[in-house]
């Protein structure tokens, strides 16, 4: 955690157009995510209104605020499970409008799910290859024939996805059913699944909900060698406070649909209006 | 090698053997003339049965959608099989039996692929109940049309026609309305079933173990999931939609050849809820389950012929007993208890058996 802590301190954050800040490594690249003006109305009701987020490419930013605020919401809009009312979406620059879930996918967005949303009847290995589906390919009759490319891509999938589990060091559970799982693993797994697609950007959706402690502590440390090992960017929406300002190098607080703060983890934790927005309002005198 | 893998590849080879064994059985006991004449007749509808099973199963069982049409692919396929051999035997005077029956069941089965991919476009859109009606609904139309058909052959040329009247002279019907494909001559044999179902069995267990099959799995346990991890969740239930038609229609196809008539009234509704009743208890998922739950459901209607009556109603029962056994969670729990002792032993053999290695 302290080695976390002095990563963060090395950070220096810039601002940059459109009112965000990066980190300054990511300045002079085009942004992995931007999102300009941002909005979804169900029915009149206007769930998030101008959401504006840049994110660098190797950043880790973080998505806070109180239950209901809009968060995922916004992690459906960014990964056109939603199709936003007002605004655009751009990924690597690329404009996602009008393309479908599996389009952004392949335009290098990968999520995690609040609810967890594993293929519970399959082996946790095949629940990576899944995430393999568009790295590792071949047509579907050299797999009803096993042709020689069904062998070597097998193989190929086999080998990358026992890589990938080993980040978490899962690889023993490879044959269990993934809807067995403990709640920890589950949640981790699907982390691997989503960084199987070889993802520019990882949406986290509560990745520490039901951890303890010690699992939240040893996630963190994971999340910043994520990062580190595959130079992607990262964002996650997490309530727990210790995660949130102990590896995002940028913190954005929604409340209501609205953005009311953006900053690194100082400026936010002494920001009153997100005191406000968590705690209430001081009762006058 | 791993311990899941093994497992299934244990499995798939002992379905494999299964049904070898059956044959070879079956073909000793045929030369032996020891089998009852009813059972002989029945072996190319089991046959048929098994393969409209195995391929229910793969939309039901591994692509997750309630298809309530199969006898309607099973239809296509039995009407053009007749035709097509019909037409090679009167317009283009075809002797050899194979050759006419290859490409039958070749034709019946690429038919029944079109229809499928047909009332697959629209269907696929929908989920759950939505997709049970069209297919019903398609299964309904398809039998509505062929009773209306009539399919001739005279100097070399095919007559289609939805009137009777407009046949020309001398034609040699093939299909005659309500009366059905007629005159066929049945050329269906129980090793062209056989071979069939070996076909159907690396089709379907091959492609569920590849990448087109996990994905087809994925659809079925999370379709946003799946979707987010890039795979076109439309395509890959098409896939097995479209593969379980084509099977379905070569299924229909060795079907109508096996009798000298095929009616619209064999493909009703009630035969894909048969068909369904062999996948569900069966298993889903489960290919090995198919073929046995395919092959007992056939042969024992025949032997308890007195009981006929009453058939559908014990399938009624049967078909909700399984539902409540599988899904309530006090009874599974129930028979998990009741069979913990029989699986500590088979699991403590097995130990065993792998110490010894």
């Amino acid at each position: 955690m302290t080695e976390i802590r002095k990563h963060r301190s090395d950070t220096k954050m810039v601002p940059v157009p459109s009112h965000s800040i990066v980190p300054e490594r990511d300045v002079n690249e085009i942004p992995v995510l931007e999102t300009r003006h941002l909005g979804i109305e169900f029915g009149g009701l206007k769930a998030v209104d101008d959401f504006n987020l840049t994110i660098g490419k190797t950043e880790i930013a973080g998505l806070i605020g109180p239950n209901g605020a809009g968060k995922t919401t916004v992690f459906n809009m960014l990964t056109k499970v939603y199709e936003p009312t007002t605004g655009a979406v751009l990924i690597n620059g690329r404009d996602l409008h009008g393309m479908n879930i599996v389009q952004a996918s392949k335009l290098g967005i990968a999520r995690t799910f609040q609810n967890i949303r594993l293929f519970d009847k399959m082996t946790v290995e095949e629940n990576v290859r899944i995430g393999l589906h568009n790295r590792i390919k071949y047509d579907m009759f050299s797999g009803m024939l096993r042709l020689p490319r069904y062998w070597i891509q097998e193989k190929r999938q086999h080998e990358k996805a026992l890589e990938l589990l080993g980040i978490f060091g899962m690889q023993d559970l490879a044959d269990e059913e993934a809807g067995s799982l403990p709640y920890g693993a589950q949640r981790r797994l699907e982390i691997v699944r989503a960084l199987a697609t070889d993802p520019k950007l990882l949406l986290l959706d509560e990745p520490a909900a039901g951890m303890n402690p010690r699992e939240t502590e040893e996630l963190m440390e994971n999340i910043a060698k994520i990062r580190d090992q595959f130079q992607i960017a990262i964002l996650l929406i997490e309530h727990d406070m210790s995660l949130v300002m102990g590896v995002c190098e940028g913190i954005c607080v929604l409340n209501f649909g609205k953005v009311i703060a953006k900053g690194t983890a100082d400026e936010i934790q002494s920001n009153p209006v997100v005191i406000e927005a968590y705690l209430g309002k001081k009762k006058e005198g | 090698m791993t311990k899941a893998k093994r497992k299934r590849l244990i499995l798939n080879l002992v379905t494999f053997a299964l049904v070898i064994a059956a044959y070879i059985i079956l073909q000793s006991m045929i030369a032996g003339k020891s089998i009852s004449r009813s059972l002989r007749g029945q072996l190319v509808p089991i046959c048929a049965w098994i393969v409209m099973a195995v391929s229910l199963n793969l939309v039901i069982g591994f692509s997750g959608e309630l298809s309530l049409g199969h006898a309607g692919f099973m239809s296509v396929g039995a009407y053009t099989g007749a035709v097509v051999s019909g037409w090679l035997l009167h317009a283009q005077n075809m002797q050899d039996t194979t050759l006419r029956l290859v490409l039958a069941l070749a034709a019946g089965g690429v038919m029944a692929g079109v229809a499928g991919v047909l009332i697959g476009i629209p269907v696929l859109r929908l989920r759950g109940d939505y997709l049970a009606i069209v297919t019903l609904a398609f299964g309904e139309i398809i039998r509505s049309l062929v009773n209306v058909l009539y399919i001739g052959t005279a100097e070399g040329r095919l007559h289609l026609s939805f009137l009777n009247k407009e046949m020309p002279e001398g034609v040699q019907m093939l299909v005659d309305g309500a009366k059905g494909a007629v005159k066929i001559k049945p050329i269906a044999t129980f090793t062209a079933g056989f071979v069939l179902i070996l076909i159907t069995l690396v089709v379907v267990l091959n492609l569920v173990n590849s990448r087109a099959g996990r994905a087809i799995q994925a659809t079925r346990d999370n379709r946003i999931a799946a979707e987010s991890m890039g795979v076109p969740v439309t395509k890959y239930k098409m896939m097995a939609f479209v593969t379980a038609a084509v099977l379905a229609g070569m299924a229909g196809a060795l079907y109508g050849l096996n009798s000298s008539t095929v009616v619209p009234t064999q493909f009703t509704f009630n035969q894909s809820i048969n068909v369904l009743v062999f996948v569900v208890l069966g298993g889903l998922g489960n290919v090995l389950g198919s073929v046995i739950s395919a092959t007992f459901l056939t042969v024992l209607p025949e032997m308890l012929r007195e009981f006929s009556d009453y058939r559908m109603l014990v399938y009624a029962v049967v078909l909700i007993l399984v539902m409540i056994f599988t899904n309530n969670p006090t009874i599974r729990a129930f028979a998990d208890r009741l069979f913990a002792p029989l699986k500590q032993l088979f699991r403590g053999k097995k130990q065993a058996g792998g110490d010894a290695k």
